[in-house]
């Protein structure tokens, strides 16, 4: 019976950990979605708005070792904090500023090409996202904190003590991360379904020559489509950096969000839902069904390994759009 | 400057009204090779205009030049009696020229409903964040684009199938969808590239009567590309004939009928 317990709280704990995937993975599939790009460097903008977030929320002077090391200053930081709601606020502007670059520099020059040239450019992207990051606001391990409850809910350790003689370890923050990325999927359907922008981002999507004959602007759409994409990432930096600091690996985590596009098609929105979730639960319980037998450490290849096997029974995914080859 | 045309009645009694478009001196290169050369012609309020000639005469590099796709290198594209610079498509669909492909683009994953309301984008006035604050507004003018693309919808007669995703459809459905979302536009030129190109001779009929019912109906100008002689005579006020990129006849379908280049061109002559 404990074991059934403990196995329970495993899952619960699992679910919100693939929450934490969903969210990265969210950001894949809105920018495969209307450009057909897969960007590489999804988790690196994640880590670059969670850097930025700290950095304003600090009062931290961008690229100070730069300025320092040009003038020979020692300016570290303004000498004031910004209000979490301010920064976040400010962090989004940061993120619009970026998908605007990206479109102008990059992709713009890039139209018509190859899906397999606009990867590579996104991987270059990535690498020069990590070190600008860096330039900017330094390499250290940072803390984030804007405000969200953090720490074991004592609430449901006491109700479910009650319930089963056993209270259940759940971190509020996880809790607060699924009610957020709920939100936060309900307003981007919304937003896709019944908006004239939604409405012309799907027609992007699906067919560029058509959207283009109905008068929809593809650069609009693309900086808009980033711009998004940037915003989903802060909300993913904001979760992982509250959990476990803003630190240069958490830019791995996108990593994790490649084996739940895998098992939910990548041009899935509820796909990229449902493949974090069973990610999440699926290396929970497998570490704690298996991994005892098999010397443990299986969460770092099980995404991977349940990738493989997606990939070689049902490539298109859970959720993802049919293969079809008309002959 | 634009000469001004007068307009004129056609056999069956429509009046046609004053230029809509007119293209001069047009000349379109891909890098050495001349895909349209030096031509110009008008299209007329309220006309079927037809462009025909053989395969690769350079009929849809035309369509492409009008609709923005292309831009030519030499020569004046006129609308409505301004001169248009080099374009971006997406700024000609919102001048109000709208277009359908050789080849069908459609949205294939959204319903055959979404796919006509995309044509009405250009109509919505309502912004991202006004739509976001004012539910009111936006949903009236939501209602009232439904009500519109109803209208086509039932004026094409594909009631039956508006839920239904585009990519299920069969070809000739297709076709007919592609037309509903150029028309949803309102377009004041409406072109339309081999509307009848693979279909069956029954699809043809009812294409066929499409396009006469819309300009009918709407008074909609049309301008179309097609391989099929027998409907474009039937069809068209007006017949550009193309070959190599030259134009080679110009006039009524009688008139161009009766052309000895045309004629030479479509059957092949020996040059000596």
């Amino acid at each position: 019976m404990d074991q059934v317990i403990f196995g329970a709280e495993v899952f619960l704990n699992g679910l919100m950990t693939g929450v934490m995937y969903s969210l990265v993975a969210l950001g894949f599939v809105l920018i495969f979605k209307a450009s057909g790009v897969f960007n590489y460097a999804q988790g690196v903008l994640a880590l670059f708005a969670a850097l930025t977030l700290v950095g304003i929320q600090d009062g931290q002077v961008p690229f100070a070792h730069l300025i320092n090391a040009a003038f020979g200053t020692s300016l570290h930081h303004f000498g004031w904090t910004v209000p979490s709601i301010l920064a976040i606020a400010l962090t989004v502007l940061v993120m619009v500023l970026l998908a605007f670059l990206i479109e102008k520099l990059v992709l713009q020059h890039l139209v018509g090409q190859e899906p397999i040239i606009l990867f590579m450019a996104t991987i270059g992207l990535a690498y020069f996202l990590e070190g600008l990051g860096d330039v900017m606001w330094g390499a250290d391990i940072k803390t984030l904190d804007v405000g969200l409850p953090q720490g074991i809910s004592d609430g449901i350790e006491t109700l479910t003590a009650g319930w089963f003689g056993y209270g259940f370890f759940i971190d509020r923050l996880d809790i607060w991360a699924t009610v957020i990325a709920a939100l936060l999927v309900a307003a981007l359907v919304a937003f896709s379904q019944y908006t004239k922008q939604g409405r012309a981002m799907r027609a992007v999507a699906d067919d560029h020559q058509a959207a283009l004959s109905v008068g929809i602007s593809l650069r609009f759409i693309w900086v808009m489509v980033w711009s998004i994409a940037g915003f989903v990432a802060l909300v993913a930096g904001i979760m992982w950096g509250t959990k476990s600091g803003v630190q240069f690996s958490l830019s791995l985590i996108a990593l994790k969000a490649l084996p739940v596009l895998m098992l939910g098609g990548f041009t899935s929105i509820p796909g990229a839902i449902v493949g974090g979730l069973i990610i999440g639960v699926g290396e929970k319980m497998f570490e704690f069904l298996i991994g005892p037998m098999v010397g443990g450490a299986t969460e770092t290849w099980f995404a991977y390994v349940l990738a493989l096997v997606f990939l070689v029974f049902r490539p298109q995914g859970l959720f993802g759009e049919r293969i079809i080859e008309r002959v | 400057m634009m000469q001004a045309h007068e307009g004129y009645v056609t056999d069956d009694g429509r009046q046609i009204g004053g230029t809509v478009m007119e293209l001069k001196n047009i000349t379109l290169r891909f890098g050495g090779v001349v895909a349209i050369k030096d031509i110009s012609f008008d299209i007329r309020q309220g006309e079927i205009r037809a462009i025909i000639g053989p395969n690769g005469a350079g009929k849809s590099s035309m369509l492409n030049v009008i609709s923005g796709f292309y831009n030519p290198q030499e020569g004046e594209v006129w609308f409505k009696g301004y001169r248009r610079g080099p374009m971006k498509p997406y700024q000609v669909a919102r001048l109000g020229i709208a277009r359908t492909f050789q080849n069908i683009a459609l949205f294939d994953g959204m319903s055959v409903l979404d796919n006509i309301m995309t044509g009405r984008l250009n109509k919505m006035k309502a912004g991202f964040l006004s739509q976001a604050m004012w539910w009111g507004a936006a949903e009236r003018e939501e209602n009232e684009n439904r009500e519109a693309v109803e209208k086509i919808i039932d004026f094409l007669e594909i009631q039956n199938i508006r839920k239904t995703p585009v990519g299920r459809l069969p070809y000739g459905l297709k076709k007919r969808v592609e037309l509903a979302r150029a028309l949803a536009a309102e377009p004041q030129l409406l072109l339309l590239d081999e509307p009848m190109a693979g279909m069956n001779v029954e699809e043809k009929e009812d294409m066929s009567r499409f396009i006469l019912d819309v300009n009918d109906e709407f008074g909609t100008t049309i301008c179309l590309i097609e391989h099929d002689m027998g409907v474009v005579m039937d069809l068209s006020d007006r017949v550009v004939v193309m070959d190599y990129g030259r134009k080679i006849g110009d006039g009524t379908p009688d008139q161009v009928r009766s052309n000895q280049d045309v004629i030479d061109a479509y059957l092949g002559v020996a040059h000596d």
